[in-house]
């Protein structure tokens, strides 16, 4: 599956999985393999490599940027020179390999994904349909929280806890060098603090609010229409990003 | 006409003219009684229903009026008839005053009728306000002429110059960006598209109606019909304001309608023009035309490049107005109003220039100019906008009566039908190819809601009062059309909209207050989708948003806004102006003695499980130490409130002695709540700090915190926060990232460091609001301390209004 040769059966399949038109796969293939740099699979190797033999790879891609990675992200998307502004990279690029956003196993990170785990983490930003009905709206939505909910969520216990919120606040803050840990700290307290009220309500002063669950998460969302939101155009894609 | 006469009267005619308005006045009761007693028409009966209590209610202020008129009309009346220099000073000179005497009379005019409105909410909640100023225009305009007085007719000048760029900059300046942007590509079909197609759609269908018509109106050409339908086209801002500011509804319909309604500006200022030009000149060429079209282009880009220059300026000044923040705000309005007038010199479209002046500057003006100065602008430009809307309206009633209308049943109808079918089928043939393009598509509600929501209002009657009557003898005519249409769209579909809003269903603004989640949330989002858009290669509206926020970021913001806040990252930003919005409410509420609404109960401690409840120790106090503390307390704040006061006096520039009385009777209030209160402010911490919000939070929700010692000693330390309106198990989690003015303090505002409560420093102001019965307790164990609700600290927030403006 997932193989440059013959597409055609496979198409049909992921075409019924994902919810893609063949065109949109056709395209995310062609991405794909630029990625993976004509692999079947996207790997991680978590290598410790330097952030200048990163910068010295330049952003052609060639092979021996393979070798070259950060600690913690995915080698083969540190090819991408836009997602290196991004504040969130690691995050982004952790979501392409946790396996609960693959459907795969309840926690932990896959080691490569191939051309469907790949599109079935480019599934959750497709737009929503006109002819969909209630219940269907409701799944969509929920789905693509759940997704968003992993990403905070980094530990896989079910549960953004303050730790984890904190950091979610200190990378979204760390494009700017000059804010203090500190401040970020109180944002991500504020807002915890806020989500407790929101979730809870009255809390005991021995009461101790762990993280927010997914319901609460739910809930914190509920002003928001994500499903209007969260959503990417897949066609008409440029492939320059990476020849620059 | 010269200066802003807002009618075109005579002086001599004048006196009775105001004696009307007097009677109106006087009228006020009579009208009331006979509107409950006998039904005379429905209309008359409304109006006394809505007049009548709400002027009979209003206390003191139509007395005043009629004071104020009275004493006018009886003096006015004798000084004519007998000889002057009776008294050699004393005299009357009406028209010495006559202008500005005129107009602040409409103003008071239309404000009371405004009153009178909200004070009856069983009216406003049926009938939209915009109808009900339209009667009563209408009833002040019948009765001018009931005198044998001709009523002022809203002038196109006074319209254009003072009446429109009011409303426009509040629409512009507080524009709904996000939105306004994501949907930028369907507005623009919209007005530009939408308003060519009515306006040929019903110029070319009135010239056949008129080809085929009766002779007063088989005269009218191609191209006055063409005028006429580019006239009346235009959806209308302020009608548009107007109608849906009250419906509420969803964030997306109205900035569909909303922001066609400000951007056909541009389409109809080039029509106007255009056709208004070629009815002069014998016969047009094709060259003409092809230079219209492209002065379309020149008018709407040289629109906004005209607003974008005044806006950038207007962000480089403020950015130098840190020691004269007393005229902030008029830096923002007259850029704005010079903007506007400038497009006006050289007939661009001022409105798109208003706009983008209002855009433009205001994230940078925001973050250079004082919270004083914000609240002053957002009030200013609200209250603007909401006299300029009502005046407008009274005076479209007024004028309805004033002109000297030519009604032409087919004419009109035909108008009417046609307007409304050109609306309906322009938006059904528009939604259709824009839902190609869109993710979100329009559904057939939002169809009808964007096509019934096309009012129109005073600029068309304002269009069609500026036409020549030499070159368009039908002028009339046109505009009894003219606000035929207005006043069915305003009337009837203002009205029906809301019943039927409700009836569709169709998806309201959810009226949730922004929240720190949801800012982290939406900006996690952002980045997120430009994530994605990278990974599969897709240069999208989130890859360019994104350079356009790098690119802002690196340049624009330095140039633009002054000192440590261009490298606030919008997160942060937004965090502070929360902090502010909830520690002003704090202390409204404080100073209320009211417990806010929304009391929950969840404070740092129940978030972070570090701290053990179990280092808790209840206190025991007795009365005669609770008496200590208090009187200590009082103390305290007395000093700490005087020391304040003269501080402010040195550093700050804004006259710090008003706010500072205020403060003082407000502490003194606090006080007093206190002292029957405090009984319930006693309460234990539990751990140690982490982060300044923590240490805030915990304060806030332990205003009374008694913290045993690590080491052998028992003294506790006290801490009392004395203004804190929550008792200890319910502390508003709103109050409690109140951080407030301490925070905001430290951070934004370097001009007044002495007066933070510096954690950790034991002869900082801070510790003045701890009580330290103990003698041995070290800096060490102090913990950080700062007084939540304290107004004193911080001058600034003496508005209880949020900060965050509604719109947003």
């Amino acid at each position: 599956m997932g193989s440059s040769q013959s597409m055609s059966e496979e198409v049909r399949e992921l075409v019924s999985k994902t919810g893609f038109s063949s065109d949109q796969i056709e395209q995310l293939h062609r991405r794909f393999k630029q990625l993976s740099g004509n692999q079947l699979t996207i790997r991680t190797r978590r290598t410790q490599l330097t952030w200048m033999a990163t910068r010295q790879s330049s952003w052609a891609f060639n092979h021996s940027s393979l070798q070259t990675d950060m600690f913690t992200s995915k080698e083969n998307f540190n090819n991408i020179p836009d997602l290196e502004l991004n504040p969130i990279r690691s995050k982004i690029i952790r979501a392409f390999f946790d396996n609960r956003n693959l459907r795969k196993a309840p926690n932990g990170l896959a080691d490569e994904i191939n051309f469907e785990d790949f599109l079935t983490i480019m599934s959750y930003f497709r737009p929503i349909e006109t002819n969909m009905d209630e219940e269907q709206l409701e799944h969509c939505r929920k789905e693509k929280l759940r997704f968003l909910f992993h990403m905070y969520d980094s530990d896989s216990d079910g549960r953004i806890t303050l730790e984890e919120y904190r950091n979610v606040v200190e990378e979204l803050l760390s494009g700017n060098p000059h804010i203090e840990k500190e401040s970020a700290r109180s944002i991500a307290d504020g807002a915890m603090m806020e989500a407790a009220s929101v979730c809870v309500g009255q809390m005991q002063p021995d009461q101790v609010y762990e993280g927010i669950t997914f319901d609460d998460f739910l809930k914190i969302w509920q002003g928001i229409d994500i499903e209007t939101k969260m959503h990417v155009r897949f066609l008409n894609m440029e492939t320059i990003a990476l020849c620059h | 006409m010269p200066g802003p006469g807002f009618c075109g009267l005579s002086p001599l005619r004048v006196f009775p003219s105001v004696f009307v308005v007097a009677a109106l006045l006087g009228l006020l009761p009579v009208l009331r009684s006979h509107g409950l007693q006998n039904t005379v028409t429905s209309k008359v009966s409304t109006m006394g229903l809505y007049i009548g209590p709400g002027e009979g209610d209003v206390t003191s202020a139509p007395p005043e009026v009629k004071q104020e008129v009275h004493p006018m009309t009886n003096h006015s009346g004798t000084p004519h008839m007998k000889t002057r220099k009776a008294f050699p000073v004393l005299g009357i000179d009406y028209p010495h005053v006559r202008t500005p005497f005129e107009v602040s009379l409409w103003i008071l005019l239309a404000c009371l009728m405004k009153l009178g409105f909200h004070v009856i909410p069983t009216i406003s909640s049926i009938v939209p306000e915009s109808c009900l100023l339209i009667v009563v225009g209408l009833l002040v305009g019948g009765l001018i002429k009931g005198v044998g007085e001709s009523p002022p007719i809203l002038e196109s000048k006074i319209f254009f110059l003072f009446l429109l760029p009011p409303i426009i900059l509040d629409a512009g300046y507080f524009l709904p960006l996000r939105p306004f942007t994501e949907n930028l590509g369907t507005i623009l079909i919209f007005a530009v598209v939408g308003t060519l197609w009515n306006a040929f759609f019903l110029g070319g269908l009135m010239y056949a109606v008129c080809l085929v018509g009766e002779p007063p109106i088989n005269e009218i050409g191609l191209l006055d019909n063409l005028l006429f339908g580019s006239i009346i086209s235009a959806v209308d801002p302020v009608a548009v304001l107007a109608v849906f500011e009250e419906i509420h509804i969803n964030e997306l319909l109205h900035i569909l309608v909303f922001g066609e309604s400000l951007l056909n500006d541009a389409v109809t200022v080039v029509l106007y023009h255009l056709f208004e030009e070629f009815a002069g000149i014998d016969h047009v060429t094709f060259f003409d035309i092809v230079l219209g079209f492209l002065s379309f282009f020149v008018v709407s880009l040289g629109g906004v490049f005209v607003g974008v220059v005044y806006g950038i300026t207007a962000a480089f000044t403020s950015r130098f107005t840190s020691h004269i923040r007393v005229i902030e705000p008029l830096f923002v309005f007259l850029y704005s109003y010079m903007a506007y007038l400038s497009a006006e010199l050289f007939h661009l479209s001022g409105i798109m220039a208003l706009i983008a002046s209002g855009v433009m500057m205001r994230p940078y003006v925001e973050a250079n100019i004082s919270h004083k100065s914000h609240t002053t602008i957002k009030y200013f430009l609200k209250m603007w906008s909401s006299i300029s809307e009502t005046l407008i309206f009274i005076f479209l009633g007024v004028s309805t009566v004033a002109g000297s209308h030519h009604w032409n049943w087919t004419f009109v109808i035909s108008t009417l039908l046609f307007c409304l079918i050109a609306r309906v089928l322009g938006v059904l043939g528009l939604t259709w190819f824009i839902n190609k393009f869109r993710i979100v598509k329009l559904t057939p509600k939002d169809q009808f809601i964007i096509a019934y929501g096309g009012l129109r209002g005073a600029i068309a009657f304002s269009l069609g009062y500026l036409l020549d009557v030499t070159h368009f003898p039908m002028r009339e005519l046109f505009l009894t059309a003219i606000i035929t249409v207005i006043f069915f769209t305003v009337f009837v579909q203002g009205m029906t909209i809301r019943p039927l809003v409700d009836l569709l269903a169709v998806k309201k603004k959810q009226e949730s207050k922004r929240s720190i989640n949801e800012e982290i949330h939406t900006q996690f989002l952002d980045h997120l989708l430009t994530g994605i858009e990278d990974i599969c290669g897709h240069y999208g509206h989130h890859h360019w948003k994104d350079k356009l926020n790098r690119f802002n970021k690196k340049y624009v913001k330095k140039c633009l806004i002054a000192g440590e806040r261009s490298n606030e990252p919008q997160l942060i930003a937004f965090y502070h102006k929360m902090e502010m919005k909830q520690a002003i409410e704090l202390v409204e509420s404080g100073a209320m003695g009211k417990i806010p609404p929304a009391v929950s109960t969840v404070s740092m401690q129940n978030i972070h499980p570090k701290g053990l409840p179990s280092e808790r120790i209840l206190p025991a106090l007795s009365k005669d130490k609770e008496e200590e503390i208090r009187k200590i307390l009082r103390n305290n704040l007395q000093k700490t409130r005087q020391r304040l006061k003269s501080y402010n006096r040195h550093t700050l520039v804004a006259d710090p002695f008003e706010e500072a009385w205020n403060q003082m009777l407000l502490r003194r209030q606090k006080v007093r709540q206190l002292e029957q209160k405090i009984n319930n402010y006693l309460t234990v911490p539990a751990h140690k700090l982490d982060s300044p919000t923590m240490s805030r939070a915990r304060i806030g929700s332990d205003p009374l915190a008694y913290e045993p010692k690590p080491d052998s000693e028992n003294l506790p330390i006290i801490t009392i926060d004395p203004a804190s309106p929550q008792s200890p198990e319910s502390v508003d989690l709103v109050n409690e990232e109140l951080k407030g003015k301490d925070s905001v303090l430290e951070e934004e505002e370097d001009d007044d460091p002495g007066l933070m409560m510096h954690p950790k420093e034991p002869s900082s102001p801070g510790t003045d609001d701890v009580f330290t019965p103990g003698p041995g307790d070290s800096p060490s164990t102090q913990r950080m301390l700062r007084c939540l609700s304290d107004p004193g600290p911080r001058p600034e927030p003496g508005e209880g209004e949020p900060f965050i403006p509604k719109g947003q």
